[in-house]
């Protein structure tokens, strides 16, 4: 298990650093020029030392082991002289916000929270949801709460994030007034009653993206008991006189937990990539609003940092999904 | 004479059946995916042949019509400029679906290409899926944002402003999602060539762009069409998405992402404005994913036979 686990990491080291150069190139090759924005009667002399001063003047390959030096030590380097107040990061040379000027990793650490609620709100709440009604609807194949079941899945999955949350707003905020609809980030939760706002706020991001992860999750759910409900070993478990309730929720359900699990595991970079637009609709202030400033503002530090978290966040799922996948099903690791 | 051989044709069972006849007889089982087939069809023929018999202008200005509920001369009402919104649904409908089905086309062209030569040629197999793997870890929508940002301004300089986002969307979306179609295709031509009638084909010194074409891609045609129609859906929803983000098309030019993202802005006043641009994209995804759905159930032979 250990060097399965040792070979996956090694493996996604590469993937990322290739993707950093993507992204790199990417920006790098896009037309537009940092230095346009500056005022016209700035002398063509001193623009050109201001661009030598961005690191422009650099051969490319330069300006990625800069970047890099920049992303992989100098800002874990200041991240550990944050936390634990040694200075051992001196004062290297951050990744800079081009809007605010302040380091990018520290506005990523604000902006933080507020995304991981929602998001690890609303996917706790589509996996609660889903899995019941996945084991329900296969058990009762065909019935019609595994019709109803299908039918709402299918439309969880198939209408957009972006029109039920505006459904909801027209729904539950402008119609009934039940939810406000922005989600304000300054508020504090201290007692009882604000408390209530805080669920009352969170209530519809969470929602929106609830019922849209429990639509997959739900789908894959079934599909994978009813894989496992025909197998010889039921009928054995069933022939050895077990009830019904430990045939399904011991030996039908483990199984079928197996390839879920990895699905719920891949899916939560996906969520975060969904939650851009949910945050959007209901004007979270989290990373995916961030993202959407940044690049309406080209900011391109910005947009450089959290495009690449977002790519860390898939690999390292992947990776977690595979090493899962390896600790549930032994077969894997032995290939 | 006639009626002899058409009693013996429509006895089951009797007279050599084609594929595609199964595969039919499958697929009319399928109620879901029947309907949803109608749907889209009825959805495509509004949006091709639509604004011939609806013809205002879904440019008109009619500003003392502006925001004006259901009326006989406007059935879904006007937006705030006094557009009429059953015209402008009906052209952001020729936009959208113009979109998703050609971006579809160019993911289904590389998904493909990728596939067979990966599956096919032997030494660039590793090369190919390492490359396809790397692909599934980028973060698209991100991604897709950053190009869009990036290249919409050269573009629109050399193709004019919505010709030049149409190709930008249309090639970013393709691009970004033909790593599933690949992955499949692959598998099912690596199992292809190893059979006897590929062996046969070769012995006989077959070129290999003929054995591709005459008997591996008629073989690996229904995953890539399974493939079209989840396709179609994904592109729909990334688009309206784009739109929505206000990185899509320009304002002028109604998708159905635009509408919604219009409206919402009066959301407060005129909530119904939302609704149907948005009903137009759930409806369209929803039909063509249980297409899909009903699809994959009719070519797939384990299920047939039941």
């Amino acid at each position: 298990m250990f060097h399965y686990t040792i070979r996956r990491l090694l493996v996604a080291i590469p993937t990322l650093l290739f993707i950093s150069l993507i992204l790199f190139l990417l920006l790098d090759f896009a037309p537009g020029d940092p230095t346009a924005q500056l005022p016209l009667t700035i002398p063509p002399e001193v623009k050109e030392k201001i661009r030598q001063s961005l690191g422009l003047g650099e051969k490319i390959h330069i300006r990625y082991l800069l970047w890099m030096k920049q992303f992989f030590v100098n800002e874990p380097l200041h991240l550990v002289s944050e936390l634990t107040g040694w200075s051992v990061a001196g004062d290297s040379q951050r990744v800079l916000s081009w809007q605010t000027r302040s380091p990018v990793v520290d506005i990523v650490a604000q902006r933080m929270p507020q995304t991981l609620w929602v998001v690890g709100l609303s996917y706790l709440f589509g996996v609660l949801v889903a899995l019941p009604i996945g084991i329900v609807s296969a058990y009762r194949q065909y019935s019609w709460f595994d019709q109803v079941g299908t039918f709402v899945s299918m439309v969880g999955f198939s209408v957009p994030t972006f029109f039920t949350g505006v459904l909801l707003i027209v729904v539950f905020s402008v119609q009934l007034g039940w939810f406000p609809s922005i989600y304000d980030t300054t508020h504090r939760v201290t007692d009882w009653s604000s408390f209530v706002v805080q669920v009352k706020q969170m209530a519809m991001p969470v929602a929106v993206l609830g019922l849209y992860n429990a639509a997959q999750i739900s789908r894959f759910m079934r599909a994978s008991m009813l894989d496992n409900l025909n197998q010889d070993y039921v009928r054995t478990a069933r022939a050895k006189g077990l009830t019904e309730r430990i045939v399904l929720l011991v030996h039908v359900l483990r199984n079928s937990m197996i390839p879920v699990v990895t699905v719920i595991a891949l899916g939560v970079p996906t969520v975060f990539g969904g939650a851009i637009i949910t945050e959007q609709v209901f004007k979270v202030n989290g990373l995916g609003h961030m993202l959407i400033t940044a690049i309406q503002a080209n900011d391109i530090p910005t947009i450089q940092t959290l495009t690449f978290l977002f790519a860390v966040l898939i690999v390292l799922f992947n990776l977690i999904a595979d090493v899962l996948y390896g600790i549930l099903d032994p077969r894997i690791r032995y290939d | 004479m006639t009626d002899l051989s058409d009693s013996l044709s429509s006895d089951a069972g009797s007279g050599p059946r084609s594929h595609w006849q199964d595969v039919w007889d499958q697929f009319k089982v399928h109620r879901g995916a029947l309907f949803g087939a109608a749907f889209f069809i009825l959805i495509l023929l509004a949006a091709a042949f639509g604004p011939m018999l609806w013809d205002l202008d879904p440019q008109y200005i009619d500003i003392r019509a502006r925001n004006s509920g259901p009326t006989l001369a406007h059935p879904l009402g006007t937006d705030q400029l006094g557009r009429d919104t059953l015209a402008r649904i009906m052209a952001g409908g020729r936009a959208s679906l113009a979109v998703g089905i050609t971006a579809m086309l160019l993911s289904l062209v590389l998904g493909t290409l990728i596939g067979v030569i990966s599956g096919y040629i032997k030494w660039l197999d590793g090369l190919l899926m390492r490359f396809t793997d790397l692909f599934l870890a980028l973060p698209l929508l991100p991604l897709l944002l950053v190009i869009i940002l990036l290249f919409r301004d050269v573009l629109r300089a050399q193709f004019g402003p919505e010709a030049g986002i149409f190709v930008l969307v249309v090639f970013v979306i393709g691009i970004t999602s033909w790593m599933q179609t690949a992955r499949i295709v692959r598998g099912d031509v690596l199992s292809l060539k190893e059979r006897e009638f590929v062996l046969a084909a070769r012995s006989i010194g077959t070129p290999w762009h003929r054995i591709i074409r005459r008997h591996i891609l008629p073989n690996v045609l229904s995953p890539i069409m399974v493939s079209a129609t989840l396709g179609i859906a994904n592109a729909i929803i990334t688009e309206s998405a784009l739109s929505f983000l206000g990185l899509g098309f320009p304002s002028d030019f109604p998708t159905w992402g635009r509408l919604l993202y219009d409206s919402t802005d009066y959301l407060q006043q005129y909530p119904a404005r939302v609704f149907w641009p948005g009903m137009a994209i759930s409806l369209t995804v929803l039909s063509v994913n249980y297409m899909g759905d009903g699809l994959r159930d009719a070519l797939d032979p384990r299920i047939r036979g039941r």
